[in-house]
């Protein structure tokens, strides 16, 4: 299996219903997976804290639900991680789509890049960073399971060494 | 003629009749909701600053037979406009959005939104796709558009032009309790 039909079979097995995302070029065949599939109940928002807005509010409504997004979207959430996901004790799932390292062309995306982990350890959220196929179903599902069973939000950094990521066109 | 918040508030709990969802977004909208009388369904912003609208529309996608309303004031609205574009594409029946619009960001001196200036929050809901959207001019005129949101479905958006009172109270500040005992008044644990 690819690593965006793994992640696909992880949250159905994990019963995550509800897939909002800002779109990723990287993140494409998961987001084309997830619309595919009645399942899921995919659709994009307009910007990463809105969606992580839909997906806290999913949960309490009894709803599991992913958030898509991309190094630069995450780059937006500190306020309401910090101030709605994390203090309400919120299961908030995120898979963000690793840019700005290992071939990143583009100066921008790696400065915003260099931020994301030092953020995610500010505000203690767990996060793994998943390199290779063969451990991804163990994470993805481990993760999903330990954030439900200690109310904490946890983040997949899809890095491109498992996509292939971005790259620069000569 | 501006109406006041905390009377337009007891209107429309006092039509909630079906264990309704209220998302009241941070500052004066979020207190005098706090201040008509806590609701198990009632959810109440510690910060997150414009997302009421995402969060009730996460509970509306979650539970689609129970009506859920978010209570949004005008300077969080436009922080998050593009919301409103997310709610029209997926036409959720069971939602409406309530602003409150003072033309002032309150909370943090009564500085002038761009509310105050010409915008028109109505307007860009229509804008955004969502038709049926609406000012109040009067608290009875609430009344028949919140009445006819519930009865026929939305999602509708009803702006109210409010005036500068400071709400009446103000909400807790224990987040880990109110997301708790909403979703015990959502049926979600027990």
């Amino acid at each position: 299996m690819t690593w965006h039909e793994i992640l696909i079979e992880t949250f159905k097995r994990n019963d995550v219903r509800l897939a909002t995302y800002v779109p990723d070029r990287v993140l494409t065949p998961l987001i084309h997976g997830v619309s595919d599939d009645p399942f899921f109940t995919a659709f994009p928002a307009t910007r990463e804290e809105e969606a992580v807005g839909i997906a806290c509010g999913a949960w309490m409504g009894g709803m599991r639900g992913v958030v898509l997004m991309q190094t630069s979207g995450f780059a937006t959430l500190a306020n309401v991680l910090a101030s709605l996901a994390v203090p309400y004790q919120i299961p908030l799932l995120m898979v963000i789509s690793e840019r700005g390292t290992l071939g990143e062309f583009n100066v921008g995306q790696v400065m915003v890049c260099r931020t994301m982990r030092p953020a995610l350890d500010a505000m203690g959220i767990e996060h793994h960073t998943i390199t290779r196929l063969d451990e991804l179903e163990f994470v993805a599902d481990r993760s999903i399971k330990q954030a439900v069973a200690t109310q904490a939000p946890a983040a997949l950094i899809l890095s491109p060494l498992l996509t292939g990521g971005k790259v620069f066109k000569e | 003629m501006a109406l006041s918040r905390f009377e337009v508030t007891s209107l429309l709990v006092s039509k909630l009749t079906r264990d309704e969802a209220v998302v009241g977004g941070i500052g004066n909208t979020n207190f005098d909701l706090w201040a008509v009388g806590h609701r198990p369904q009632n959810f109440y912003m510690l910060g997150s600053m414009g997302l009421a609208v995402p969060i009730a529309l996460g509970v509306a996608l979650a539970q689609p037979q129970r009506g859920v309303i978010a209570l949004e004031g005008d300077g969080s609205m436009l922080m998050q406009v593009g919301a409103l574009a997310t709610v029209a594409a997926l036409r959720p029946k069971n939602l409406t959005i309530v602003i409150m619009d003072n033309a002032i960001y309150q909370i943090t001196g009564s500085q002038p939104t761009a509310t105050a200036t010409g915008a028109d929050l109505v307007a860009m809901a229509r804008g955004a796709g969502i038709r049926e959207s609406h000012w109040a001019d009067t608290l009875e005129r609430f009344g028949e558009l919140f009445d006819r949101a519930q009865a026929q479905g939305g999602p509708t958006l009803i702006g109210v032009r409010i005036d500068g009172e400071p709400a009446k109270a103000t909400t807790e500040r224990d987040p880990a309790r109110i997301r708790h005992r909403f979703m015990r008044g959502l049926g979600v644990i027990a």
